[in-house]
């Protein structure tokens, strides 16, 4: 009898528990003040971007800055936006981070290499698409993994990053293989070295800048998705948003885009830099 | 949340149960190297003690994190292919075998020497003395600290999660990433955990008090 009680109370506090926690989970988002109004205030536009990622977003440990192609866009998006003395802030995140981080309200914007995909259309808005990348391969040099075909085997393993767009795709193009997933770009390349994975999948344009870092790796089977990359801004920003894309178009339109584009992609190997330019 | 749990089922489940079995694989494992250690801490052959305190302060000074990128990444290379639930779990194993070897060793030293004098005084051998009149006692009186060993051995094996070793936390990341719902995944699995910890817990509490005389 001691013995039920003990188990009816414990079941209790379990439930009750789960109660409290559903209850704290269906609580509404903070952001939902208009973030445009609050930059033009502050003079400040807070964007979110990885700084793990070479050729997009990499942090310089030198003077700690973060550098890259999707930094650049960004600054250049800031001063169109809030004037020629508008400040960018930015804030590092990851694939795993940056919606929740978003959603809180601590990034007014992401801009961190992220593909406009549908399902990720429910939850934020995107902006025009700023970059067209495609998923890919990276392998060691000598590997027998050419393509994605080469992946769709029992027992091989491909590594990923946590929230990836990429991850989802191998399982719709090679079904049979097994995806790791690991938390960032630095970890899946050691991972990859360490011989845990046959071949290191994300988009092409991270996966050239990984080739070039790492000498003995390189990037095969061509792009065999289309990867088009967009800012990403809360639900119910409208105003912000257009501003957005309009200073899009504008750094399109005056050259901008492509001094920057070729800044970082102009001499990367296997990029085609005619045809991403605008 | 019931959206999470019904949806991503599958995964939980194959969560939970990497989870487990990495738990009690390192429970298991982690107690024997504890207590070897914690028997070398208290010979009387010195360099076997110096040997028992170096593997002690070693592992239990270094971040679990650390240990199980090491077997992660450096022993694939050199040593031997080993997967991140392998990894992981060895990990795991040897950094909470620091801890517990600890506690047994204050469990032993807390027994009465008068115990250990009077078995070897009636013909006991050390080892006979040891086993059957020194370490149960010992073990009686160490269950609290050893029951919150393991329960921190359960939630610590999350650390799977940053070498792809499937577990909980490796689901929960997926989950979150994959419904974009970052909450209410999280959640969930703090309830998946809780399945586990709070029956260890209520386990052991049994335990100390059918041993209490």
């Amino acid at each position: 009898m001691k013995k039920l009680k003990r188990i009816t109370s414990a079941l209790g506090i379990l439930s009750l528990l789960v109660i409290v926690l559903t209850a704290c989970g269906s609580r509404k988002s903070l952001s939902q003040q208009d973030v445009l109004q609050n930059d033009r205030a502050n003079n400040t536009i807070t964007w979110g971007v990885k700084a793990d990622t070479k050729l997009f977003g990499l942090m310089d440990v030198k003077d700690n800055q973060v550098k890259g192609f999707d930094v650049d866009i960004a600054k250049a998006v800031t001063k169109r936006v809030l004037g020629k003395n508008g400040h960018a802030k930015f804030v590092q995140v990851t694939s795993q981070t940056r919606i929740p981080l978003l959603k809180n309200g601590n990034i007014d914007a992401i801009i961190a290499t992220m593909t406009i995909t549908p399902e990720r259309e429910k939850q934020v808005d995107f902006s025009q698409s700023y970059f067209d990348a495609g998923q890919s391969l990276l392998v060691k040099e000598g590997s027998s993994i050419k393509s994605v075909k080469d992946l769709n085997k029992p027992g091989t393993k491909v590594l990923g990053v946590t929230g990836a767009n990429s991850v989802a795709n191998i399982k719709k193009f090679a079904p049979k293989a097994r995806v790791l997933e690991l938390s960032d770009y630095a970890q899946a390349m050691t991972a990859l070295k360490s011989g845990q994975g046959a071949a290191l999948t994300t988009d092409n344009g991270i996966l050239y800048g990984m080739a070039t870092q790492n000498p003995g790796y390189q990037v095969v089977g061509g792009a065999f998705t289309k990867e088009p990359y967009g800012i990403a801004i809360n639900k119910g920003q409208g105003d912000f948003k257009a501003e957005v894309n309009k200073a899009l178009k504008e750094i399109e339109a005056d050259g901008t885009y492509n001094r920057i584009l070729k800044k970082w992609f102009g001499n990367v190997p296997g990029f085609d830099y005619k045809e991403a330019a605008r | 949340m019931i959206y999470i749990v019904t949806h991503y089922w599958s995964e939980l489940v194959q969560g939970i149960g990497y989870t487990l079995l990495s738990s009690v694989i390192a429970l298991v494992f982690s107690t024997i190297i504890g207590t070897m250690f914690a028997i070398f801490e208290v010979l009387p052959n010195k360099a076997m003690r110096v040997i028992g305190r170096v593997y002690i302060e070693i592992f239990r000074n270094i971040p679990l994190l650390v240990i199980a990128m090491f077997f992660y990444v450096i022993i694939p290379l050199y040593v031997a292919k080993i997967d991140g639930f392998t990894a992981g779990t060895i990990g795991l194993t040897i950094y909470t075998s620091s801890f517990i070897a600890e506690t047994v060793r204050a469990g032993i030293q807390s027994v009465d020497p008068g115990q250990m004098e009077g078995a070897r005084a009636n013909g006991m051998t050390y080892w006979q003395a040891m086993s059957k009149i020194v370490l149960p006692q010992a073990f009686k009186i160490i269950i609290p600290p050893l029951g919150n060993q393991f329960i921190n051995l359960v939630k610590n094996s999350s650390v799977l999660a940053f070498v792809a070793g499937f577990d909980l936390m490796y689901q929960a990341n997926s989950i979150a990433s994959l419904s974009l719902d970052t909450i209410n995944s999280y959640m969930v699995v703090g309830v998946f955990y809780l399945v586990i910890t709070l029956p260890l817990s209520y386990y052991m509490r049994h335990l100390e008090k059918r041993l209490a005389n």
